[in-house]
């Protein structure tokens, strides 16, 4: 009778799964994952020379892909401007977003989309020239400021200059770079977006040292991939090859040496490869050895970075905040297990 | 009476020279740029200003770097100067997008058999290589997207049975066009329904020919703007006759139909129609349908191209004296005749101007797009410049970009200069 009570309760967990979580089995019968993507943001995803895709964003999802699949190269990248991204997700062309998104609180619930977690802590920062004499946010009062207009930092723009006190003058522009050419060009004393995007743009600038990206930054913008609400173990999923990636890193496992660790004495680097005895990945559907091949794709999350934001890109981002909290940062995974 | 006459000339005066201020290069200036002294102030400013502009703009472009690596690499040699490396690093992609590179041959030889498809219809002369632009099409379709040959073919292949079926039943059988009309409506659809299928997969076995697939995602560049906008020009031409004609029908369900449809699309930007395409489309379709987003677009273009364009031709419709209404039917046309051999020809001959200014419209605003996600030159200006490599690129790449929309929509201008000239028949 037990017996075959827990077959009924099989049965139906079964039916439910059935018709709720699809995203993962959809993917599999699909063959490659969709990611949708930034069609254009310095060092977070764009296409190189040989029309390649490449960036932070783009690694995560070859990362993944290579969970789910064991090849880093079953995605397929749907570039998505911002004006349609979330619908674009919501309405099932894309099966993860991974477009340096900031994660807030009505994106979170009015907009039904689950963000996985932060995979780069970004803020809002101020770029001036040297001869101004400016050293620090507070003494920009009075300033004109080319901001981009209809996004999140124009609101913190408002926000900050009103906290301290201060006037500004606004020039408003479409994108960065026509922001980046009104301040070349004298027509703002400073400007401002994503300090990302700032640190990118500077180095390319004629003579960079003339050039100064202000200390403070004003706003909090935690980027994160994101997937619809409705399907929680294809959250998961995601969530936990975003962790496994810098869980690698806090653990010293990186691309060249991911194969050198069978002896460990470290059981939870055995459960994140797949080379101990439990397969605890099976609890969300994916093959035993997925982080394996997850970390194997690009590197770990430091690899990643430096590759894409760090001195090797060009971009010179620093760490920062960025860092793992084993090194004065504040990327911290809960525990494999 | 003897009247002393001093001098009787006895031959013409040889016409002098004019003034040496009338003719030649002092005599053109005189004329057109110094006639009178508002004229001539214009012409000094001007002079002005077009030396101050090229004076910055032709050492910038003629001294431009064209073989480096990166934006900084410019920048170290020489920050003043153009910086075309981006061109040479990327001309590929803004011509064909993502299009993998080892099949650029086949959005250029669609381009090539495009330019020979318009001859017979922009050349009378040519008028007897139409059969090629009726094909075009269809191979335009298959060479870009790949594919099994068969698949294509079999729609020219049902629609040439089809009108075969309608013709014999006319010319054996039926007097009536109507019925025979469905009739040939059925059997093509019963074709389409249930024998094209098993016909493809038996053409396959025997005769394979397909080329590799390309998705939609993988279209960018300036072959993007031409598939949509030549397609959306072609297309909206037909339909927009057929709306012009339509709003001023005497059937009243016809009339309100296309009164309707004109004024509800010219009355929304195509922005707003652009991203109903793409976005809005995706929660209306069963989960999983596969619903092209290319085509999704060039249908939304076509029909807000096709709005205006029976707007323009309703402007030459109402251009025509009510007499060459009246004059074709007392001759004994029907309708459609005399639509076709006596209304239409002077109606679209007075729109020529109206018609080529909606095309041309309708091309550059196909570079809207872009804000639907797609990787247009404009779009792709700013994935490129996502390259920290060129980071920091503006002048060049719309420079480029311009310069090809110029070419474009500069020869379509020209063209229907050519055709009002050669249509003109009251000297």
């Amino acid at each position: 009778m037990k017996k075959l009570f827990l077959g009924v309760l099989t049965g139906l967990a079964l039916a439910a799964g059935g018709t709720f979580a699809g995203t993962l089995d959809d993917v599999k019968a699909r063959g490659n994952l969709l990611c949708g993507v930034s069609t254009g943001a310095p060092g977070f995803a764009t296409v190189d020379d040989s029309g390649k895709d490449v960036g932070f964003d783009v690694d995560y999802c070859r990362a993944l892909a290579a969970a789910i699949f064991g090849d880093p190269m079953a995605v397929k990248f749907v570039g998505l401007t911002s004006a349609v991204r979330f619908t674009a997700l919501a309405a099932g062309e894309v099966d993860i977003l991974a477009r340096n998104t900031t994660w807030t609180y009505s994106r979170d619930t009015d907009l039904k989309q689950t963000f996985l977690g932060v995979n780069y802590y970004d803020g809002q920062g101020f770029m001036v020239k040297k001869e101004l004499g400016v050293k620090s946010t507070t003494e920009l009062d009075g300033a004109t400021v080319c901001i981009q207009v209809g996004t999140t930092t124009e609101l913190n723009l408002a926000d900050y200059f009103k906290e301290n006190g201060m006037s500004y003058e606004p020039v408003p522009t479409a994108d960065n770079a026509e922001s980046q050419q009104q301040y070349l060009a004298g027509a703002c004393d400073t400007y401002t977006t994503d300090a990302s995007a700032l640190h990118g743009t500077r180095v390319n600038l004629e003579n960079p040292d003339d050039h100064l990206v202000l200390p403070e930054i004003i706003s909090k913008e935690p980027l994160g991939p994101l997937v619809r609400h409705g399907d929680d173990n294809w959250a998961d999923i995601g969530r936990w090859v975003l962790n496994a990636l810098v869980i690698a890193e806090e653990k010293g496992i990186t691309k060249a040496n991911i194969d050198s660790w069978k002896d460990t004495k470290d059981a939870e680097i055995h459960r994140l490869l797949g080379t101990g005895d439990d397969d605890i990945l099976a609890m969300v559907g994916l093959p035993k050895n997925a982080m394996y091949n997850a970390i194997k794709a690009g590197g770990n999350y430091g690899e990643i970075f430096e590759n894409n934001l760090g001195a090797t890109s060009g971009i010179n981002i620093e760490r920062g905040v960025n860092a793992s909290w084993t090194k004065g940062g504040i990327l911290y995974s809960p525990p494999f297990r | 009476m003897i009247t002393k006459i001093a001098f009787v000339r006895k031959k013409e005066i040889p016409p002098s020279a004019p003034p040496i201020t009338e003719v030649g290069l002092i005599g053109w200036l005189r004329q057109n740029l110094f006639s009178s002294w508002l004229n001539s102030t214009l012409t000094v400013l001007s002079v002005y200003f077009i030396v101050i502009m090229l004076w910055d703009f032709i050492p910038w472009a003629y001294g431009g770097h064209w073989n480096t690596k990166s934006l900084r690499e410019c920048l170290d040699l020489d920050p003043d100067v153009a910086c075309f490396s981006v061109l040479t690093a990327r001309w590929k992609q803004l011509l064909f997008g993502l299009y993998p590179a080892e099949e650029y041959w086949r959005p250029t030889l669609t381009f090539i058999f495009l330019l020979l498809a318009i001859v017979p219809i922009l050349f009378p002369k040519f008028f007897r290589f139409f059969w090629f632009s009726i094909i075009y099409p269809g191979l335009a379709v298959w060479l870009l997207w790949g594919g099994s040959f068969w698949s294509i073919s079999i729609v020219y292949i049902g629609l040439t049975l089809g009108a075969l079926f309608f013709l014999t039943l006319i010319r054996r059988y039926l007097k009536n066009y109507m019925i025979a009309a469905i009739l040939a409506f059925l059997f093509t659809a019963v074709f389409f329904l249930f024998i094209s299928n098993p016909l493809v997969g038996l053409l396959n076995v025997i005769l394979p020919i397909s080329l590799p697939f390309v998705e939609s995602l993988k279209m960018g560049g300036f072959t993007l703007s031409l598939i949509v906008g030549v397609t959306g020009i072609v297309a909206s031409f037909p339909i927009g006759i057929l709306l012009a004609l339509g709003r001023q029908s005497n059937l009243p369900v016809i009339k309100m139909i296309c009164v309707g449809f004109i004024e509800f699309i010219r009355g929304v930007p195509l922005i707003t129609l652009l991203f109903v395409a793409s976005v809005l489309l995706n929660y209306f379709l069963p989960p999983g349908t596969n619903f092209d987003i290319v085509l999704r677009v060039v249908i939304m273009v076509t029909l807000f191209s096709a709005a205006y364009m029976a707007e323009v031709i309703r402007g030459g419709l109402a251009g025509l004296p009510l007499g060459q209404h009246e004059a074709s039917a007392s001759l004994g046309l029907t309708y459609w005749q005399s639509q076709r051999l006596i209304i239409m020809p002077q109606a679209l001959k007075i729109s020529i101007p109206g018609i080529v200014n909606t095309f041309i419209g309708l091309f550059k605003d196909t570079t809207l797009v872009s804000i639907i996600s797609l990787r247009d030159p404009v779009g792709l200006a700013s994935t490129i410049r996502a390259d920290q490599k060129w980071n920091g690129i503006y002048w060049e790449l719309y420079v480029a970009i311009g310069l090809m929309f110029f070419i474009f929509c500069w020869g379509m201008s020209q063209y229907s200069q050519y055709l009002e000239r050669k249509l003109k028949t009251d000297k």
